[in-house]
């Protein structure tokens, strides 16, 4: 900055009338700009680059791979080349129980935490916006970031799959058989299913993200959670709580893929997500209305 | 509202566990005011910054600002009001036009079109389109004054601005601090550089351990450091000594920051006792100066020569009854705490 600048400035005012008419910007605004950081990152990438490549590692494996007819296991595993669309299912099998949820909490592990670190949350908490406002959109943007991966997986799935085994009549867990857009309904109602049970990781992501202070603690965290809730639900002796435990609504999307579809697993799913996603976000909500920011 | 002052805060408290960072702080920053916010490394003005801001949550006391607490009103109490605590922070992987454009955001009010002005104005419109993460630290400063002016501040705290940037960039930032208080923006200003605070700022309040040892005109501080002397030695370690134990002589101190020598406060009549004792004890004088205090001098003797009135031993203060006698009784009473500190020493 040189007197040349400063000289140079126009010779309107440059301060001196702000507040006087105060307008505050939307929580809708504070959310496209927390998509556009998220956007302009790196490691969002990296979420997003693994939901993209693992289903066609899978294809691709699958296709090298020399099918022997129907194969013992899983239903899917076995009608693999039968239709494309098994693959999606098969993808989803695998991914649930872990990858997805570590890809979620990669972002919300990190939404809060690395703005406190790099001490940018003070910038934008001094500005037009509330507090309460910036931890809605923070939240909402782990979440969209989390539904977006879920749903990209099963994109790409979809069209590796059926460019590879055609769009075909599939089979569902009972056995039936369903025509081809009823089985990709299903395949994308089962994804929308199991994004309950992700988003209440996305959640606790963000509760220990704005308690922690430290991203790498936060997304560590998360999916500690989700393999100490694996090793709960393996305990013998403890089969009452085990419909209560968050992992075990990962699996509960099946019952959109039986004949008749079980509502019965999807509602105790919704509702026990529910107590796992809405007190963490509301005590992140209460930890971030009311922390020091003190960093940076 | 409309005639709220700027800043008000009454009775601050921030204790982190055992530590006491802001110990009942009372600021008065009026409309119009360059307001200079001294005091040593850990004094406690970043942290009141904070407070002020709503950014950390005070343990006990209330600020205001323009009449609207932080605390209970959020982004509504920050309305124009604007500026940074510590070194202003940006997302590196994001171009410092798409920073503002980000907060201009966050600000509404039209404040997005005001974004190729305000880099006009910070010299920075060249690397608009470069990430802040490469920017330097000047830079950044440079930045975080753009993005203070995108709100329009009727009120502009800023802490530590001219820290990091190079002898020209000081200068510069001066200027355009002086320019925005000459179009009636109220200016909270901490910094290290008392010379900045000196040439800028008409009302200044300095902390020290937490505690406001002074708050008021700095003309009404310099005036009441008082007329005094500067004398320089042939031997001026022996020639301290001596001056303290003459009658009269007070305030004396040597100054390791300034040219060599030490200053005292005296009546003209010790001062010829002195210079006669000093010439018997065979000390020759090289120079006898008259001096009115600067602000570094008065600075050091509110925060390193005892000027803290806190009592430790007993936890009570007389700062409160030095408050109680407005910002000259208390700069009364500190220098009278840190000529009895001397005393004591003596």
């Amino acid at each position: 900055m040189s007197s040349r600048a400063v000289s140079a400035a126009p010779a309107t005012p440059i301060g001196g009338a702000g507040g006087l008419s105060f307008k505050r910007p939307s929580t809708a605004t504070a959310y496209r700009w927390e998509l556009r950081k998220l956007i302009s990152q790196k490691r969002t990438y990296l979420g997003l680059g693994l939901a993209v490549i693992l289903p066609l590692i899978f294809v691709l494996v699958q296709n090298l791979h020399t099918h022997r007819g129907h194969e013992p296991g899983n239903i899917f595993a076995s009608h693999i080349t039968q239709s494309g669309l098994a693959t999606p299912v098969l993808m989803l099998l695998f991914l649930s129980l872990f990858m997805l949820p570590l890809i979620a909490a990669l972002v919300a592990g990190d939404i809060v935490a690395a703005e406190d670190g790099n001490g940018t949350l003070k910038t934008i908490l001094t500005r037009s916006v509330d507090r309460g406002q910036v931890f809605a959109a923070k939240a909402l943007a782990a979440m969209t970031y989390a539904t977006i991966a879920l749903f990209l997986s099963a994109v790409v799935a979809t069209v590796a799959g059926v460019a590879s085994w055609g769009f075909h009549d599939v089979v569902t867990f009972s056995g039936t058989v369903v025509s081809a857009p009823e089985g990709l309904l299903l395949v994308f109602a089962a994804n929308a299913v199991y994004l309950i049970p992700l988003l209440s990781v996305a959640a606790i992501g963000v509760l220990l993200s704005t308690a922690t202070r430290n991203s790498a603690a936060a997304v560590v965290g998360t999916v500690g959670l989700v393999i100490l809730l694996y090793i709960i639900s393996g305990i013998p002796g403890i089969e009452g709580i085990k419909p209560y435990l968050l992992t075990e609504q990962f699996e509960n999307w099946h019952g959109l893929l039986r004949t008749p579809t079980d509502w019965t697993p999807i509602w105790h799913s919704a509702w026990v997500c529910a107590l796992y996603a809405v007190p963490s976000l509301f005590a992140a909500y209460l930890v971030f209305l009311r922390r020091d920011v003190a960093g940076g | 509202m409309a005639d709220a002052p700027p800043v008000r805060a009454r009775g601050l408290v921030k204790r982190y566990k055992e530590v006491l960072a802001v110990d009942h702080i009372d600021l008065n920053v009026n409309v119009g005011d360059v307001y200079g916010f001294l005091g040593p490394n850990g004094a406690g003005k970043t942290t009141t910054l904070r407070m002020a801001l709503g950014l950390i949550v005070p343990t006990e006391g209330t600020v205001e600002l323009f009449g609207r607490d932080p605390l209970r009103e959020g982004a509504r109490a920050l309305e124009g009001v604007a500026g940074f605590v510590e070194a202003p922070r940006f997302y590196p992987y994001l171009a410092a036009r798409k920073n503002l454009e980000l907060l201009a955001a966050l600000d509404g009010d039209g404040a997005k079109e005001r974004i190729d002005e305000v880099l006009e104005i910070v010299e920075l419109t060249p690397r608009s389109g470069h990430r802040v993460g490469g920017f330097s630290h000047g830079m950044r400063q440079r930045l975080g004054i753009a993005a203070a002016l995108l709100r329009r501040p009727r009120l502009l705290i800023l802490d530590e601005p001219a820290t990091g940037l190079d002898p020209a960039g000081m200068r510069d930032m001066r200027a355009l601090i002086r320019r925005l208080a000459n179009e009636g923006i109220t200016v909270l200003l901490s910094s290290h550089q008392l010379p900045e605070v000196q040439e800028l700022c008409d009302r200044v309040a300095i902390v020290d351990r937490g505690r406001v040892v002074y708050e008021g005109a700095l003309a009404d501080l310099r005036r009441q450091g008082g007329a005094g002397y500067r004398l320089r030695t042939t031997d001026d370690s022996r020639a301290l000594e001596l001056a303290r134990s003459q009658r009269g002589i007070e305030h004396v101190i040597g100054t390791p920051h300034a040219p060599p020598g030490f200053v005292f406060q005296a009546e003209e009549r010790d001062v010829g006792s002195l210079s006669l004792a000093l010439a018997q004890a065979g000390i020759g004088i090289l120079a006898l100066t008259p001096e009115l205090a600067t602000l570094e001098d008065l600075f050091f003797r509110l925060t390193e020569g005892g000027g803290d009135a806190h009592d430790p031993a007993t936890g009570e203060s007389s700062d409160d009854d030095a408050r109680s006698e407005g910002p000259l009784g208390a700069a009364a009473s500190a220098l009278a705490a840190s000529a009895k500190a001397l005393e004591e020493t003596r």
